[in-house]
């Protein structure tokens, strides 16, 4: 079955992020289909590289990228909602002026046509949120 | 036909559950997490509602979110079952939808 997820929280607010990443392993081990994630509204803050949480903790953003390396996920960042948050890669750096970028490795920054269509594309869409 | 509710938030803390509740059709399955959990408590504010939904909805609790409250399995209202995150994605899959109530 093909799953997309939504997630509207950040890496250390609630739970929601923890869910949505157990709840996708646990899909991809019984060999189900990920069409896509999609970051949303503070979910944003998952997306940045410069994550850096004391070693003995999780780190989201880190197991993310390796989730999305290791089963080629397409991890998507909301554009708006990752601007006001400052969350960039390197066109959208550029494209406003800044001088860097923290887009983790395997995010990419897209619009939310690309939540509508994990929407119509997959089987089941779950949203984990505040 | 029958929907997978999701509650999160614990119903001491915000009103998700009763809305949720509220809103189920016989055959909908709920499945509490994260702090959702709390409210499966048997002797808690929310055990009878919880029990006599059960007659016509399944209610299921994330077990590791049980265990991280320290909530044993055997605390739990009656008629309660408990997953892992691989029933988790099993009641999803089996549901025809998914409903979050954030």
């Amino acid at each position: 079955m093909r799953f997309a997820i939504q997630i509207n929280e950040g890496p250390y607010t609630h739970q929601a992020s923890d869910t949505a990443y157990r709840f996708a392993k646990a899909a991809l081990e019984k060999g189900h289909e990920i069409f896509r994630v999609f970051f949303y509204h503070d979910g944003v803050n998952n997306g940045t590289r410069y994550t850096v949480p004391p070693q003995d903790d999780r780190n989201l953003q880190k197991l993310w990228s390796e989730l999305a390396e290791s089963h080629k996920l397409d991890l998507v960042v909301c554009i708006a909602a990752a601007q006001r948050r400052g969350i960039l890669d390197a066109n959208e750096a550029k494209r406003q002026g800044k001088d860097g970028d923290n887009i983790a490795p395997g995010f990419r920054i897209s619009g939310l046509g690309q939540l509508i269509e994990a929407g119509i594309e997959s089987d089941r869409m779950v949203v984990f949120g505040d | 036909m029958s929907t997978l509710h999701t509650v999160n938030k614990s119903p001491y803390e915000r009103n998700a559950l009763k809305s949720c509740l509220d809103h189920l059709s016989a055959g909908d399955l709920v499945l509490l997490i994260e702090d959702g959990v709390l409210a499966a408590r048997k002797g808690g504010a929310f055990a009878q509602v919880l029990g006599d939904v059960g007659r016509s909805c399944k209610i299921y609790a994330l077990n590791p979110d049980l265990a991280a409250r320290g909530i044993a399995v055997g605390d739990l209202v009656e008629g309660i079952q408990t997953v892992d995150y691989g029933g988790f994605v099993d009641l999803a899959a089996d549901a025809t939808r998914v409903c979050a109530w954030l």
